[in-house]
């Protein structure tokens, strides 16, 4: 039996159980640990930031594991493995992303801030309205995000074990979602950051093996595994080249221009990426853990490369599109090649990839659904509704509901979504965390001028801008891929709207300060400014 | 430096008030700190991007080029790949190495004198 018959119809049940095994294992693992930092989490610090006293290394483990989703494990791997070259794009521009972060933000952002973004944001302006526009594009980015998540975990139980039915893919939604909510309410940040750090070292040592196994078979020599996947692809030299999937037309270019420029702009404008700087105890240990982040990420992605040109090489492309069209299970299926189908090793190894894709799922949902709980609970519970006078208790219980009230909103979405394409929304979350929160955050850090309604114009402007285009693009309706396939109301051409309103939001951030009367706070600007830079004062 | 404990009225860690930001921010001393960042991190951010994009623009406009093959499988568009996660690296520790020599002391001098309440 070929393996996809396998994949797909999850007919071979001993996969199933140690697939299902193993991935209780990563379960239990993971409530132990959140039930041992739930006892340590008292202070709303140890609830937010972990108690800041996670070591650069640690915080370096645990931005990796709430960075690498799935997307980019099975994602990027199967892109690869179909479309050769152009797959490889996509972890460049995730990769570069990490330099803005650490040149322009980790670091000042660790100074000047306590808990979330909104604190750096609303710094030197008025508190309640951009507290509340903070909150807002906060909440947006995370859910989109998860929501890509959700669907995510759906599509792949279906695909490992063979739940196809409408039932199961909404109980693993709910599983998923239950397991986040507990994560976070009980263990707080020390307990996401712990099941980050595990999930991480699972997938670099999955994805170390994996890599070695696929050189092993080429005799480590990478011209010879290119020049295979080449040929078996079918599409000879231009599998390694640009252009298979994003060459197509004009249109395609200019999308991934526009994807690239988001991907690059978004990362250091992620609220869960950002959140984890406070959870060291100086900036220059937020300097570090970037700098372990990068290597780690760095050295993954290089490592997908030869994932993907290995299942290339190995496995034929009507085997891989047949498991999944877009290639998603291309690594789990190289594990089982390598090992050797209808073989215990080659079980083992799948069950093993495809565990490790799980626990990638759920640190990351974590992260996502920790920073926008945390978002409302500090930005618009305690200091837009209680006006900065609920204390740390309250601020906390807020927190915990805001979890569950957010993971809840994310069930529901995720079950009503389970079918539809949401591939698109991670690229969303990226290009509106540029548009929206990128502007603001160097503005305020940077620009003296920077005044109450600058901030609210390119916070709101670059939001509206980016989720209206993705409204009326190809994401959404017009086309077979679509969200809704059925109906046509898109005019604009693009799937990414990163081209057009990340300039926007830029723009309309230095415009909002230029055409108000308002006098920028220089006062407060001074102690923002060398705060950010000197650590003074800081949390 | 300074030893005695700043006086407990300040804000929790010993932060001086409003006025004092403002006769720090215009200081000589923090003025090279700003310089000597601003001087790294600006141009350099500058610089990525614009390799980035145009990495980016010659993978979509210029495919021939990209697929020139220079030994083996090997071409000029994976050689160019590898050589932005190479370039990523580089910077990182570049920036690292700036900031510990230029920056950490000049940050660290600044606060525990703001901190001691001199």
């Amino acid at each position: 039996m070929s393996p996809a018959v396998i994949l797909a119809a999850g007919e071979a049940s001993e996969h199933r159980t140690l697939i299902i095994t193993l991935f209780a294992v990563f379960v239990l693992a993971t409530l132990v640990i959140t039930i041992w930092a739930g006892r340590q989490t008292r202070s709303a610090a140890d609830f937010y930031a972990g108690g800041r006293q996670f070591t650069a290394f640690q915080n370096g483990l645990a931005v990796s594991g709430d960075y690498m989703s799935a997307a980019s494990f099975l994602g990027i791997a199967g892109a690869i493995a179909l479309f050769g070259y152009d797959g490889f794009l996509y972890s460049i521009g995730f990769l570069v992303a990490w330099l803005v972060a650490l040149l322009l933000v980790a670091e000042p952002l660790r100074n000047s801030g306590r808990y979330t973004m909104g604190d750096v944001l609303a710094y030197r302006m008025r508190q309640r309205p951009v507290r509340t526009a903070a909150g807002t594009s906060t909440i947006v980015v995370s859910i989109f995000y998860l929501l890509a998540q959700m669907a995510g975990a759906g599509v792949l139980v279906s695909l490992l074990l063979g739940i196809t039915s409408d039932g199961g893919k909404i109980g693993i939604v709910a599983l998923v979602g239950v397991l986040m909510i507990v994560y976070v309410t009980i263990g707080g940040m020390k307990g996401t950051t712990w099941v980050q750090m595990v999930k991480a070292v699972l997938l670099v040592i999955g994805a170390l093996l994996l890599t070695f196994l696929v050189l092993l078979k080429f005799d480590f020599n990478i011209s010879d595994l290119l020049g295979k996947a080449a040929d078996n692809s079918g599409k000879g030299a231009a599998f390694l080249e640009p252009g298979l999937k994003y060459g197509a037309t004009g249109t395609t270019k200019l999308d991934f221009l526009s994807l690239g420029i988001a991907l690059v702009l978004g990362t250091a404008g992620l609220p869960h990426i950002l959140i984890r700087f406070y959870t060291v105890p100086t900036a220059k240990a937020a300097r570090k853990s970037v700098n372990w982040a990068i290597g780690l990420i760095g050295a993954f992605y290089l490592m997908t490369l030869a994932l993907g040109f290995g299942a290339a090489a190995l496995i034929k492309p009507d085997e891989i599109i047949a498991s999944n069209k877009a290639g998603n299970t291309a690594a789990p299926l190289l594990a089982l090649h390598l090992g050797g189908i209808d073989s215990t090793w080659g079980a083992i190894l799948l069950a093993s990839i495809s565990a490790v894709a799980f626990a990638t799922i759920l640190a990351v949902v974590a992260g996502l659904t920790l920073a926008s709980s945390s978002s409302f609970a500090h930005d618009i519970y305690a200091n837009v509704i209680k006006k900065g006078q609920a204390d740390e208790k309250q601020e906390m219980r807020a927190a915990r509901w805001a979890t569950v009230g957010i993971g809840a909103v994310s069930i529901v979405l995720g079950a009503l979504a389970r079918d539809l394409n949401v591939a698109g929304l991670v690229a969303l979350a990226f290009a509106v965390a540029a548009s929206a929160n990128l502007p603001t955050i160097l503005y305020s850090l940077f620009w003296k001028r920077f005044t109450t309604t600058g901030a609210l114009w390119s916070i709101y402007g670059g939001l509206v801008t980016a989720v209206g285009l993705v409204l009326f693009s190809p994401v959404v309706s017009g086309k077979p891929t679509s969200m809704f396939p059925d109906v046509d109301f898109h005019w604009f051409p693009l799937e990414n709207p990163g081209l057009i309103s990340i300039p926007v939001g830029f723009l309309l951030g230095w415009l909002g300060t230029l055409l108000s009367k308002e006098e920028p706070d220089a006062r407060k600007y001074a102690e923002l400014e060398v705060r950010s830079l000197t650590g003074a004062g800081a949390h | 430096m300074a030893t005695d404990a700043p006086p407990p009225s300040r804000a929790e860690h010993g932060l001086p008030a409003a006025d004092e930001f403002v006769a720090v921010q215009e200081s000589a001393e923090f003025r090279e700190l700003r310089r000597s960042h601003r001087s790294f991190a600006f141009p350099l951010t500058v610089a990525f991007i614009v390799w980035y994009l145009v990495y980016v623009l010659l993978s979509n406009y210029a495919g021939e080029f990209m697929g020139t093959k220079l030994f083996g499988s090997i071409n000029v568009a994976l050689v160019l790949g590898l050589a932005q996660f190479l370039s990523t690296f580089l910077i990182a520790w570049w920036y690292s190495r700036h900031a510990a020599a230029q920056l950490d002391p000049k940050a660290e001098a600044i606060k525990s004198r703001m901190e001691s309440g001199a």
